[in-house]
């Protein structure tokens, strides 16, 4: 875009596509579900803290998946969780992403093996959109994480739908 | 305060049969073996007699001993038949600053131990946690559901030497 942080003195207009302009304002205010898991969740709550920041990418927590658009899945997803995980993410009203923070969300992490409790990668009851490798990852990891789906917000299309 | 040993002695003479041996040879505590549907009274005296006065309950595990004669089941999977589960207590009284531990072995096809939560509410979780792990069946608990794993889980018991993890739950794939 590029086009708003210029100064504007008198009214004007500007023209963009309806694309660009949905996905600007998309992932730009990127809602993001309260919700965390394990130690990740720390981090992620760092993230959100004044001194990393999130706000800054229109990054706010809700309390409820029904005014989500994103879920950040921050830990050990268990099947006892995953079942919960799932009915959190239908629960949330498109267009939604997900971004899988951390080892045990993405693979089940120090679990793989001998994790009887632990579901091996969230991607298997929820589509994810990006993965954090990490653990936990710092807080700079989960905001280059950020910068990655809105870089895949930015180039969805409206007829053809990415994500 | 008072040593393992002489504890020991004041339970085996006011329970007999119910106190079997004081294993004391490793360089750990000592341990008093006692018998599973007899530990809820000895427990009971353990906390009420006033030179015992055991009132914390710090810690109550269960333990695959894995003892039992070691066959394949129809699946060629390494299962084991007979042998025990045991329960160890740790009890310590903070008023007089002395500890114990006992030990109950009860056999693995029917692990029965009478219940200790009513003497203390600690045994509560801890007992459910046994339960779930290791599949002990603690008589007179009042709520002995499943505590960690996911109240329908049917696969069995997760901590014992022999399990198997099942290959799917609930449409979820398992193993990795």
């Amino acid at each position: 875009m590029g086009l708003l942080d210029k100064q504007f003195t008198d009214d004007n207009i500007v023209i963009t596509k309806v694309e660009d302009l949905l996905n600007w304002a998309r992932l730009s205010s990127l809602w993001q579900m309260g919700f965390g898991l394990a130690c990740c969740a720390i981090e992620m709550m760092a993230t959100s803290a004044s001194h990393y920041d999130f706000d800054r990418f229109g990054v706010i927590p809700r309390p409820s998946p029904r005014q989500s658009d994103v879920i950040i899945v921050s830990g050990t997803v268990t099947l006892k969780m995953a079942l919960r995980v799932k009915r959190l993410y239908e629960q949330m009203p498109d267009p939604k992403y997900v971004i899988s923070m951390g080892s045990c969300s993405n693979c089940g992490g120090p679990y793989w093996e001998h994790g009887y409790h632990v579901l091996k990668g969230v991607d298997r009851v929820i589509p994810v959109d990006v993965y954090v490798p990490g653990c936990p990852p710092r807080p700079e990891a989960l905001l280059e994480g950020l910068l990655k789906l809105q870089e895949k917000i930015r180039s969805e299309s409206l007829v053809n739908k990415s994500a | 305060m008072k040593t393992s040993e002489e504890i020991f002695n004041i339970l085996k003479e006011k329970f007999g049969e119910a106190i079997s041996e004081l294993i004391s040879d490793k360089p750990a505590e000592s341990v008093i073996i006692v018998s599973p549907l007899e530990i809820d009274k000895v427990c009971s005296f353990l906390r009420d007699e006033k030179d015992l006065e055991f009132n914390a309950l710090m810690n109550l595990s269960g333990v695959d001993d894995a003892n039992g004669e070691k066959v394949k089941d129809e699946n060629e999977n390494e299962i084991f038949k007979g042998g025990t589960l045991s329960v160890f207590y740790h009890l310590e009284s903070i008023n007089l600053k002395h500890k114990v531990t006992l030990k109950v072995s009860a056999d693995r096809e029917n692990p029965e131990v009478a219940s200790v939560e009513e003497i203390w509410r600690t045994a509560d979780w801890h007992e459910r946690e046994a339960y779930d792990m290791y599949g002990i069946n603690f008589l007179n608990h009042h709520n002995l559901i499943r505590i960690l794993m996911p109240y329908d889980w049917e696969a069995g018991y997760p901590l014992r030497k022999d399990y198997q993890n099942p290959e799917f739950y609930k449409g979820m794939k398992v193993p990795y």
